[in-house]
């Protein structure tokens, strides 16, 4: 289909035929990092690489805003090469890799290192995530401020994986990440109401005998933080809502003019908890999957925008932490490669969301709550000329089989083997470079962008 | 019947019927006073304990050894399990055994399923968490069938800590399977939250269900609930839901009274109702192997009748 993976010499390519978020076919010249032109006939200089992208829709780069890339730590799950790998794959331009690392991201040398691994892959911008408390104990406010103030530039802070749960604490990082436009991630679960919490509560956990995850433990913790967040005039942001009580406090705290947003995962835009019948725990994440009203309920509150973003807690696991017992495996999912398929299915092909929904969904609003659209050269911006060149060409119209043995993660642990799903990204690119092109890598980008420009 | 005995939901009707039905043949056997059946020999059952039981290991051994099964006591404590081997690991053991039956008891819901999607043979629960113990609820079933007869329309009242009971889980679907009509007793802390789609009544209310009641079944409470704030004091607990003398007196003259063990006397049940003819507690032991041995039977397909070649 193209050349430009061989021969990056010019480092121009015009891109024939895109339907940008699903409109009329139209040329993309990428020069020098950015947009340099959109139109029909569009004709680069001669030495321009060309990409046939007819019958494929053009996306902006599409944006994480919750990511785990496992390193430090635990390199044996995933590594920033790896996980920002299939995030390219996945037609992502930017991850925010959560701060559960060990060591724990709560310092400026940790998000400094994971930041400039992100470069030396060179898949696709890793934006650090900060720890709020140290350690994620949920006892001592992390140095917010000189995470902020690092090379990473952390504007989102979060102790994913574990809540804060401390109203205290929580007033406190919300007021002070204020000084620099930040915004707290809260990972909303009432700890005291979720102790040895394994299935969503109800009739499912019920059959099962599996301890109750009741969704009031989410829905309260959210209500509280946004009261919280309007009373000391901050941003607050929510991660992964899971229930359709979440999404309804949601649109209250935003009907008052708070500055409340959410995120879905895309498994809780399409999975159930029926799915624990089998005790395969390739289905136990955390929030936990919740029921077909729940589903309903958030796929609606996409599509009105109540839920600002798909994020899709891409949380990988080697085998070993899977195969066992319910109880005692570990919780998360793989699910940066499914994505933008999972969005397809649940939301585009039932029709209650557009291309256009979809880029503002996965792209320009999880670049806002992050506050990448201050940076000129960052992704998620929309496609027009003068834009950084950031896009993933995406081709609705196949399906497939998922296939686990075919991903770029260094773990399996994805909930949808087997499972045909539609779409395929066929290219992503970042700042003008293809990170892929028919559906593959163009390769270890090492030392792509080395430069230790602070931005 | 399916391969498997992981929940009463897996036994239709007929399945239930059939192995109630073994169990009463068997019965008779051993009245006569034989020890063993050859129906199972040359075939293995491993017994896969990683929760301590002896009462119920032992119930699988006899019943095992008496159909002429080798016998295989496996448990996990002080066993390569304990040191980390995952449950896989032990479960390709077993293959390599060659075991024809594993009959597993788990601290985790699910354990046993897990298990049948790694081993050949057929995986019998034991006993897995919070979740199910379907030779428990047969073995009351065919407990209550020698007392009373058909278990048609009868009402069976289960009382205590639901929430936590994997027996009360597998008694509520095989005795509704079975044309009962079972009515769930508890503290509404000690019910799970969706009760409300179990085949059954709920009430808060035991003197209210003890007039229409020909089955109490009495479960253990845990004095570490109390703890967690499930109910305020043991006293309170034993006021509102314990069976004492008074309680059994305004039940159907011929009602009788279960329990699954092992027994709290004086908490959930009084030690003068537990030890009287209407308490059916030492039957259920001796019961427990013919069940166990009509499962074993059947779930292993003895080409053989279960009963005919004896030895002696
Ligand atoms: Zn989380």
């Amino acid at each position: 289909m193209s050349e430009a993976g061989a021969g990056r010499s010019s480092g121009e390519i015009l891109i024939k035929g895109a339907r940008i978020l699903g409109g009329e076919p139209q040329d993309i010249l990428l020069k020098d990092g950015r947009i340099a032109g959109i139109g029909s006939g569009l004709a680069g200089s001669p030495g321009a690489e060309v990409v046939d992208a007819a019958n494929l829709i053009a996306l902006p780069g599409l944006v994480d805003l919750h990511t785990h890339l496992r390193e430090p730590g635990r390199e044996d799950a995933e590594t920033v090469a790896s996980g920002t790998a299939a995030a390219a794959l996945g037609g992502y331009t930017v991850v925010h890799a959560m701060a559960n690392t060990s060591p724990v991201a709560d310092t400026a040398g940790v998000v400094e290192q994971v930041w400039r691994l992100g470069r030396q892959a060179g898949h696709c911008d890793v934006q650090p995530v900060g720890a709020v408390t140290v350690g994620l104990n949920g006892t001592h406010l992390a140095e917010l401020g000189a995470m902020a103030d690092s090379a990473a530039g952390v504007r989102v802070f979060s102790d994913d994986g574990r809540c804060v749960s401390d109203a205290v604490l929580m007033r406190r990082a919300l007021e002070y990440v204020k000084a620099f436009d930040g915004v707290v991630a809260q990972h909303a679960q009432e700890p005291r109401l979720t102790e040895g919490a394994q299935l969503n509560e109800g009739r499912m956990s019920a059959e099962l005998g599996l301890a109750g995850w009741p969704a009031v433990a989410e829905e309260a913790i959210i209500a509280r933080d946004c009261l919280l967040a309007a009373h000391v005039g901050s941003r607050l942001h929510v991660c992964h809502v899971s229930t359709a009580g979440s999404v309804e406090i949601v649109r209250w705290a935003k009907s008052k003019g708070w500055q409340v947003t959410c995120e879905v995962t895309p498994h809780h835009l399409i999975l159930t908890d029926e799915l624990a019948a089998s005790y395969d725990p390739i289905y136990k994440v955390n929030p936990p999957l919740r029921t077909a009203d729940d589903v309903r309920a958030l796929r609606e509150a996409l599509a009105d925008g109540t839920i600002d973003a798909v994020a899709t807690d891409h949380a990988p696991h080697p085998v070993e932490d899977k195969e066992t017992e319910w109880a005692a495996a570990a919780m998360g999912m793989i699910g940066l490669e499914t994505a933008l398929s999972v969005v397809q299915h649940a939301m585009v092909d039932t029709g209650l969301l557009d291309w256009a929904g979809v880029a503002d969904r996965m792209a320009y609003r999880p670049a806002v709550i992050g506050r990448l659209d201050g940076h000129s050269e960052s992704p998620g911006q929309p496609l027009r000329v003068g834009a950084p060149a950031s896009l993933t060409l995406y081709d609705p119209s196949v399906s497939r089989p998922v296939d686990p043995g075919e991903m770029a993660s260094k773990s399996r642990n994805t909930p949808y083997a087997g499972m045909v799903l539609p779409g395929r990204v066929v290219a992503t690119f970042l700042r003008g470079r293809p990170t892929v092109l028919d559906g593959k890598l163009t390769g270890p980008v090492s030392g792509a962008e080395t430069g230790e420009s602070s931005k | 019947m399916r391969r498997h005995l992981i929940s009463a939901a897996d036994l239709t009707r007929e399945d239930a019927l059939l192995i109630l039905d073994t169990a009463d043949e068997l019965a008779r056997v051993s009245e006569r006073s034989i020890k063993k059946l050859p129906t199972l020999r040359g075939r293995t059952v491993v017994n896969l304990f990683f929760e301590d039981s002896t009462r119920t290991r032992i119930s699988f051994e006899a019943a095992a050894k008496r159909l002429s099964a080798d016998v295989i006591n496996f448990s996990a404590k002080g066993s390569s399990v304990s040191k980390g081997e995952s449950l896989k690991d032990t479960a390709l053991t077993l293959e390599a055994m060659g075991a024809d039956a594993v009959v597993i008891r788990h601290s985790a819901s699910g354990a046993p399923h897990r298990l049948s999607n790694w081993v050949r043979g057929s995986v019998v629960n034991a006993g897995d968490g919070t979740h199910e113990h379907p030779t428990q609820a047969l073995l009351d079933a065919f407990t209550m069938r020698r007392r009373l007869g058909s278990l048609e329309g009868r009402c069976v009242t289960i009382v205590g800590d639901i929430l936590h009971s994997r027996v009360a889980r597998s008694n509520v679907l095989l005795l509704s399977t079975l044309g009962a009509k079972v009515t769930l007793v508890a503290p509404p802390t000690l019910l799970p939250v969706a009760v409300d789609s179990w085949p059954c009544e709920v009430s808060y209310d035991f003197d209210e269900v003890l007039p229409k009641t020909d089955v109490v079944m009495m479960l253990r409470v845990q004095r570490e609930r109390m703890n967690a704030a499930y109910f305020p004091t043991e006293r309170e607990y034993s006021r509102r839901y314990g069976l004492d003398r008074e309680r059994l007196a305004r039940m159907p003259q011929d009602a009788i009274v279960m329990h699954p063990g092992p027994m709290i006397r004086g908490m959930e049940i009084a030690a003068e109702v537990a030890d009287s003819a209407r308490s059916t507690i030492v039957e259920q032991v001796a019961n427990g192997v013919t069940v166990r041995m009509a499962v074993l039977y059947l779930l292993l397909g003895g080409s053989e009748p279960a009963i005919g070649k004896e030895t002696e």
